[in-house]
């Protein structure tokens, strides 16, 4: 302590330093947590969302099934629409991401006249099959997501979209 | 770690003169408030400065949520102020500093008017001022339409009404400021935003620019 004495000089710059950088922080600190607020957001669980689709009315071919939903965005409320490609397969119900995960284009069953059986990208070309399996060799990464479903009064209620659980 | 980082820059690019350009200059002891307690009111230059710099970092954060459209700004503002972390402080920082960068920037005024800091050689600095004063109450004026609420809309047609008195040009400089002759609407809340962030702080940048090269030429004026 003695051998090492804090000069005057060194001192005042310390307490300048460190009170500046306290002020400036205080002005800062809440601004950049403003700005980085929409990371920190904790998402709600997602509810059923019932569509117009009669579950007896499914078949083992997938079809593209609409659903809208009220989609609040901030300050921003609207209707929004998006897909799913359902069929059974035995009692069970599949429901597929209509996203590509390749780079998240659409795809659509049977796309492509070339591939019968699939479903194809038109982006670049993905394919995947029935169970959402990718095909090797086409662009995306990975099977696409698949619905949680439910049957509400004999209609289709989708849930949460998780990773596809039918491919093993 | 910071002083090595400093040294390898320094030794290619030289830089230790050109901070100490700016940073080294003498401080008189007429301005120095801990000779004279009463020289505090040289200080009020630097505070005016000083708010200016929060009110354009607080407005830079606020417009990453604010949208100028007549549906969506009320909404907005609510959504940044009650919904965004440390929303209602940052729009505060903007709100309060507003006022304050004006009462800041009229007591620098004063100072300046009653040592005689305006007279020879000092009359362009006193001109330039009296723009920043203008940009700044521009600044305001601005601002106030942009949360799009009934104070706001009823503060910008007064306004806008007292431009109009203006004899000859005035009906051309409410429909320039409006964007129509009869609404007070859409156009206005979009131009206003335009003249608000874009403009008028383009504008203020270069006058203090300009102020503060022209201080550094002459000097703080002498004691009275
Ligand atoms: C000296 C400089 C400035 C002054 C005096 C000023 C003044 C104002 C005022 C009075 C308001 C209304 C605030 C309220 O009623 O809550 C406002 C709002 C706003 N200002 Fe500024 N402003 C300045 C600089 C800036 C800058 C540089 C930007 C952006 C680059 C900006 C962006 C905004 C935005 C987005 C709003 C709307 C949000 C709100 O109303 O809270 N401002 N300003
Ligand atoms: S986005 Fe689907 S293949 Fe590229």
């Amino acid at each position: 302590m003695s051998n090492n004495r804090v000069s005057r000089r060194q001192f005042l710059s310390y307490t300048i330093m460190g009170v500046g950088g306290f002020m400036a922080s205080s002005l800062v600190l809440p601004m950049v947590r403003f700005a980085v607020d929409p990371a920190l957001q904790v998402e709600g669980d997602s509810d059923f969302i019932v569509t117009d689709q009669l579950v007896s009315e499914l078949t083992e071919e997938p079809i593209r099934v609409s659903f809208s939903y009220e989609q609040q965005d901030a300050w921003y409320t609207s209707e929004v629409t998006n897909d799913a490609w359902v069929y059974k397969a035995g009692d069970e119900i599949i429901a597929l991401s209509p996203v590509c995960k390749h780079l998240g284009c659409t795809v659509q069953w049977e796309g492509s006249a070339d591939f019968p059986n699939q479903f194809f990208c038109p982006c670049h070309n993905g394919r995947y099959e029935k169970n959402g399996n990718n095909i090797p060799g086409t662009p995306p990464l990975g099977p696409l997501d698949q619905f949680v479903v439910e049957v509400r009064d004999g209609y289709l209620a989708l849930g949460e979209v998780k990773p596809n659980f039918i491919v093993s | 770690m910071l002083n090595k980082l400093y040294d390898w820059v320094d030794e290619r690019l030289d830089i230790t003169p050109i901070w100490r350009d700016i940073a080294d200059h003498e401080v008189p002891e007429h301005v120095n408030p801990a000779h004279h307690f009463s020289a505090f009111v040289y200080c009020f230059g630097g505070l005016t400065f000083f708010v200016t710099v929060i009110q354009i970092l607080s407005g830079m954060f606020l417009t990453m949520y604010y949208v100028p459209d007549v549906e969506n700004a009320w909404n907005s503002v609510y959504y940044l102020q009650n919904e965004v972390a440390f929303g209602e402080i940052v729009r505060g920082m903007h709100h309060w500093g507003a006022s304050l960068v004006i009462v800041m920037i009229f007591l620098h005024t004063l100072r300046v008017f009653f040592t005689g800091s305006y007279k020879k050689p000092r009359e362009l600095n006193w001109m330039v001022g009296v723009m920043l004063f203008g940009v700044i109450l521009g600044l305001g004026f601005t601002g106030y339409l942009l949360p799009w609420d009934m104070k706001a809309l009823f503060a910008t047609k007064v306004g806008i009404e007292i431009a109009a008195s203006v004899p000859v040009i005035g009906e051309y400089i409410k429909i320039l400021l409006a964007g129509d002759d009869t609404i007070l609407g859409a156009q206005t809340l979009t131009r206003f935003f335009a003249i608000h962030v874009f403009f008028l702080p383009a504008a203020l940048l270069g006058l203090m620019g300009a102020h503060f090269i022209m201080i550094r030429k002459q000097g703080i004026s002498g004691p009275l």
